[in-house]
């Protein structure tokens, strides 16, 4: 079954992401490999959109675009209107895995982005006894962690570390927001759990925000707009968008709507999956 | 607690055994001065000799401990040359191999052919046998920084050196520390080289003199204060690495404080 490559929303004024036509491949000659081709996306400002789509279809590769992180093949990714990089646009980012520096306290940990990025970074050294301070340990409060700002990442389990890893991704208040299946490594309540606080602070801060997943429910519970992709070669092959009211509980989830919704996109993403080919 | 006691009790008993065996066998197998001397007769030796002993302890020391600060320095600096550039690993690491394996005998001559015999060639001894462990330490910790941590950076934009200072180095205190505790009894025996062959001063040249007079307990004297130093300073290192490092433990003593 094949499936049409769909068009992108019009730009507006409120575009704030912007891929065209933008290709990414990896290797050279015989073994060159299409990561993801051609694709058009555009994100508004203050949207939150998932990425769904069967493993290796890209989706970290449209993450590291447009964090910046790495440089397309073909194509253009605009952020705030200016290419990639060239804006001043504050980016948060975690992953599945918490990434802690192990020989910092977990508060010196979530201050880390103020101490690297502008404005903060030139008064780092006169508020991080002060107001960072009180700052990061208010984000560890919203998350669940009051208290534990003091101790070593080794100390805090999973899913206390990959809380505070949130809180390092939002404490430079980001206009960008890039998450790599952060809720991925954790059981079904600290998930649904950290949805809530996720929803929260989304909804407070409001920051552009691109989550990869492979939680449909995840999905539909956060996102504004579900794209789905394809792979090879990697491409978006959906874009809906989510129409439940905020702020959203664990109870939508099992509204009919939302499951016939989640059941749309996972026929999509079985579609979507690479034909079984035999590989010589 | 306990456990830790009798962890020390086994290993000051063992070492003091150690001594005892050997003083027991020279009485038994009659050994006599001039081959291996008894220990009893070296700590006489030490305590007799003391004061024309002290000062070429402190010239040891002094020149060995100058050698290995240089050593540090440069030994840093290369290190974070080579781990964090390619074009740097593929030029310098084939001609640090190359120098590392030359013997440090050879070149102690050449030193004293450019300097003149003395301090000079001994602390440069010293540096260069340093150096080889911690710029590999260094480079390797760096070269292995994992490629999330440094997305992470890179996706607030931090610069290069930001990285060095928030992540790279931090990382590669652990290897660092662990190369520091074998370059530091390294530096001794650059020291000892270059105090044998070319100086007057030094516990190397008092060995030395003491061999061609057939004082051998002397020589063994010598060997002990050596030895003492060593481990003198490996106990230095591995206190402030405990303290600095102990998070690569997760020692919960570093938590605290
Ligand atoms: N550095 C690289 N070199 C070569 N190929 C790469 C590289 N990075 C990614 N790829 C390839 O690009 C494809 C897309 O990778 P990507 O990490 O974006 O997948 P993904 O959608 O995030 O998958 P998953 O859901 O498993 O995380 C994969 O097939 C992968 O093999
Ligand atoms: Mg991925």
């Amino acid at each position: 079954m094949t499936t049409e490559i769909i068009e992108p929303p019009p730009r507006t004024e409120d575009t704030f992401v912007e891929l065209e036509k933008v290709s990414v491949k990896f290797g050279k000659g015989e073994s060159q490999f299409i990561a993801l081709d051609e694709t058009d996306l555009r994100i508004e400002k203050g949207d939150f959109v998932a990425l769904v789509g069967p493993s290796g279809c890209g989706k970290s590769t449209i993450l590291k675009l447009v964090a910046g992180l790495l440089k397309s093949t073909n194509g253009y990714v605009y952020v705030a209107g200016r290419e990639v990089g060239a804006a001043e646009v504050r980016v948060g980012m975690a992953f599945q895995n918490p990434t802690m520096l192990p020989w910092l306290t977990v508060r010196d940990n979530v201050m880390m982005p103020l101490k690297i990025v502008p404005p903060f970074r030139q008064e780092y050294r006169s508020k991080k006894n002060n107001e960072f301070r009180d700052r990061a340990d208010a984000l560890l409060k919203e998350v669940g962690l009051s208290g534990f700002g003091d101790k070593h990442p080794w100390q805090l389990s999973g899913g206390m570390l990959q809380r505070a890893s949130l809180c390092r991704a939002l404490i430079h208040e980001p206009q960008l927001l890039m998450l790599d299946e952060p809720f991925g490594a954790l059981d079904q309540f600290t998930r649904e759990e950290l949805w809530a606080i996720m929803q929260e602070l989304w909804m407070k801060l409001k920051p552009t925000v691109v989550l990869v997943t492979h939680d449909l429910k995840e999905a539909g519970y956060l996102a504004t707009r579900i794209c789905v992709m394809a792979t090879r070669p990697g491409r978006i092959v959906d874009d809906a968008a989510v129409p439940f009211p905020r702020p959203r509980n664990i109870e939508m989830s099992y509204l009919p709507e939302f499951v016939s919704m989640t059941q749309r996109l996972r026929q999509l993403i079985v579609s979507a999956r690479p034909v079984k080919e035999t590989v010589q | 607690m306990n456990a830790q006691w009798r962890r020390r009790l086994w290993s000051t008993m063992f070492i003091i055994g150690f001594f005892v065996l050997w003083e027991v066998l020279c009485w038994v197998f009659h050994v006599s001065d001039i081959v291996v001397p008894k220990p009893s007769q070296v700590i006489v030796t030490l305590i007799q000799r003391a004061p024309a002993l002290w000062p070429h302890t402190l010239q040891t020391l002094y020149t060995t401990m100058v050698g290995f600060a240089f050593g540090i320095v440069i030994g840093i600096a290369l290190g974070v040359l080579i781990g964090s550039s390619r074009l740097a690993y593929d030029v310098a690491y084939p001609l640090l191999v190359g120098f590392a394996s030359i013997p440090k005998v050879a070149v102690v001559p050449i030193f004293v052919l450019w300097f003149g015999a003395g301090t000079v060639p001994a602390v440069l001894t010293a540096m260069i046998m340093c150096i080889f462990p911690i710029v590999v330490n260094v480079a390797t910790g760096l070269a292995t920084t994992e490629p999330e941590l440094e997305d992470v950076m890179r996706a607030l934009r931090a610069t290069k050196t930001d990285i060095l200072w928030n992540v790279g180095l931090p990382r590669t205190m652990p290897f660092f520390f662990a190369s520091l505790k074998v370059s530091v009894t390294l530096a001794f025996v650059g020291t000892v080289i270059s105090e044998t062959v070319a100086s007057n001063r030094g516990i190397g040249n008092v060995m030395m003199i003491a061999s061609s007079n057939f004082d051998v307990p002397l020589v063994f004297a010598g060997l002990m204060i050596l030895a003492f130093l060593g481990v003198a300073l490996y106990a230095v290192f591995s206190f402030i690495e405990g303290r600095i490092t102990g998070w690569a433990h997760r020692k919960d003593e570093f938590a605290m404080g």
